[in-house]
């Protein structure tokens, strides 16, 4: 076993047990914290192994959270079972289509063109009444994991929907994981670095772009669907360009182009926005000073200042 | 003429005005992009400090014309401030960490607003002497102000492409957008360039928020409304391209007036769909390139 699984295994393991010292507030944070994470890791696909630097990740995020409002009976609970792949691929499909638009696009015209489409979205689901316009909806009830008449578990506890959430980063973790170092991973890093020659070894890039765009969008809408189910609303708001601004910054805080640094920065910028709320009504402007501050100093993120360090220590 | 034509007519003069407001914001947007390689996601912040501070400035000196004069050198020394402090280390990287920083800036510069100014919206005066609507037939006229105001963009995007066009300045800056290394071998400074154009921007962006305030009057985020507006202007004239940019303005402008005229519901849509349709056709937009034309 490498040093790598080991550390794997320790922080899957500190999460797990994490129930058993932790109180109700904090569980429900270190799940939204959680959630956060699979988002980010999915974005980070796009950005860190592809080189897509999409600024409209949210769109599928968003499109995930409405499925389940959708899917939601009024004051009923919808199953978890049917109604968590649904918004998956509803949200898959979705990047799949505009994925076959936006990839047509590179460089700075990408990031423009994510950021119209999710823009699109937004002002769709605040005109929509069906889907509850610009105020949104609520879900009245979580969503039930009965199974043909048998219910395993009830996510209405704390504990119960920490347990789901955990369990969908570890599976999302080792989904990407497992993509990344297939043929289809190692060819989405050669995209990266140089598309023209990977095309002339023959890859199919754009197929492999949209694959990517698509598996991308399928996992946002997991952490979409799980954030209206812990909150028990939605609204346009999760279309927003600011929420696609929060996640990329998840993405490059963390350290794009591994899988912990997502998971490292979702932990970062969700502590730090919880306790600059705390502490002050403005609490936009330190962030956005942070933010800056971070870019210019720190443009690996912490994933590569850990790294740094653990190379100067080998160093000796 | 009947009505409905009189109608239809406003809805057009409306749609014209939107875009050609829209191209002051989208010009300055796309010839940052064009010649110093950034991506600006703080430009419709620009805007919105134009706005507040024409609101600011006619509370004191009580006329909209007097604020704009005022205002102006103001955005010129923010602009030349923000490019040196901010956006000098940006040149040399990559597009995400331009987006980042400058998502940052927006965040930054929102709250500033709303520390100094709160959350409310605020109505500007506008100057007394242009505060009547010209009759047109039956019960519908049409307000001079939104007139003067087309007119003031069109003076000034005439004026910007007699400047890219015609003077030493301009040759500079198209050179610039094709090859930076030539120009600057050429004995052209070519960080000067950079500044000017980036505070011009700056202005142009500004300039736009000063003179709509007193119809569209001043509230929070009206920054980024525009700028996403404008991004989309700028994919489909083609980036560094302020022809497209002119002509990508007045489509959107004609399309998102007549789409909340058509389709109240849904018109907050339809620029994009427009958008999509373009790029359908032509993925690089209308004019796309990468130089400035």
């Amino acid at each position: 076993m490498s040093r790598r699984n080991l550390i794997e295994l320790a922080v899957l393991a500190a999460l797990a047990l994490f129930p058993l010292l932790a109180g109700t507030f904090y569980l429900q944070l270190v799940a939204k914290i959680m959630i956060m994470a699979i988002f980010a890791m999915s974005l980070d696909l796009l950005v860190g192994y592809a080189g897509l630097v999409s600024f409209g990740h949210a769109a599928f995020f968003g499109i995930g959270a409405y499925a389940l409002m959708v899917l939601s009976p009024q004051y009923g609970a919808a199953n978890l079972w049917l109604s968590l792949p649904i918004a998956m691929i509803a949200a898959g499909l979705a990047a799949l289509a505009i994925g076959l638009l936006v990839l047509r696009c590179s460089g700075v015209y990408f990031i423009m063109v994510t950021l119209a489409f999710a823009q699109m979205f937004f002002y769709y689901a605040t005109g929509s009444k069906f889907l509850g316009g610009s105020d949104g909806a609520y879900i009245y009830v979580k969503p039930s994991a009965d199974l043909l008449g048998w219910t395993p578990f009830s996510l209405d506890g704390a504990v119960a929907f920490y347990a789901l959430a955990l369990a969908a980063l570890a599976a999302a973790y080792i989904l990407l994981r497992l993509v990344l170092r297939s043929l289809f991973g190692h060819a989405l890093r050669g995209i990266k670095s140089n598309e023209t020659r990977m095309r002339a070894l023959g890859f199919s890039t754009f197929g492999i772009k949209l694959a990517a765009f698509g598996l991308a969008g399928a996992l946002a809408g997991l952490a979409g669907y799980l954030d209206a189910a812990q909150f028990g609303t939605v609204n346009p708001e999760l279309f927003s360009w600011q929420l696609s601004g929060i996640v990329l910054m998840m993405v490059i805080l963390g350290g794009m182009g591994t899988l912990y640094g997502p998971v490292l920065g979702a932990f970062a910028l969700v502590l730090l926005e919880d306790s600059l709320a705390d502490a002050t009504r403005h609490w936009l402007l330190p962030m956005g000073i942070f933010i800056m501050l971070a870019v210019l100093f720190l443009p690996q993120g912490i994933g590569g200042l850990l790294r740094r360090a653990a190379w100067m220590r080998a160093r000796g | 003429m009947s009505d409905s034509v009189v109608f239809f007519l406003i809805q057009i003069l409306n749609g014209i005005q939107y875009g050609l407001l829209l191209f002051l914001v989208a010009s300055g947007l796309t010839l940052v992009f064009g010649i110093m390689g950034i991506i600006n996601l703080a430009h419709g912040s620009f805007y919105m400090l134009g706005a507040y501070l024409a609101f600011a400035l006619t509370q004191l000196t009580g006329n909209l014309f007097l604020a704009i004069l005022l205002a102006a050198p103001l955005a010129i020394i923010f602009g030349l401030a923000l490019e040196a402090l901010l956006f000098r280390p940006l040149y040399a990287r990559d597009h995400l960490y331009q987006v980042l920083l400058t998502y940052g800036l927006i965040l930054a510069l929102e709250e500033m607003r709303s520390l100094i100014f709160g959350d409310d919206v605020h109505g500007v005066a506008m100057p007394a002497f242009l505060d009547f609507s010209i009759h047109l037939s039956g019960p519908l006229s049409y307000p001079a102000y939104r007139l003067v105001m087309s007119g003031a963009c069109l003076v000034i995007a005439g004026g910007l492409w007699l400047a890219i066009q015609k003077t030493r300045l301009g040759m500079a800056i198209r050179a610039g957008s094709t090859n930076r290394e030539m120009v600057q071998s050429l004995g052209i400074d070519i960080a000067w360039v950079y500044r000017i154009v980036f505070a011009f921007g700056v202005l142009l962006a500004a300039f736009a928020g000063m003179i709509a305030a007193p119809v569209a009057s001043v509230y929070p985020g009206m920054g980024n409304q525009i700028l996403i507006v404008s991004f989309v202007v700028v994919v489909i004239g083609g980036i560094g391209s302020i022809k497209g940019a002119f002509l990508g303005s007045l489509l959107i402008g004609l399309a998102d007036t007549f789409g909340q005229v058509l389709a109240p519901h849904w018109a907050g849509m339809t620029v994009y769909l427009l958008m999509a349709a373009v790029l359908l056709w032509r993925p690089a937009g209308l004019f796309g390139g990468s130089t400035i034309r």
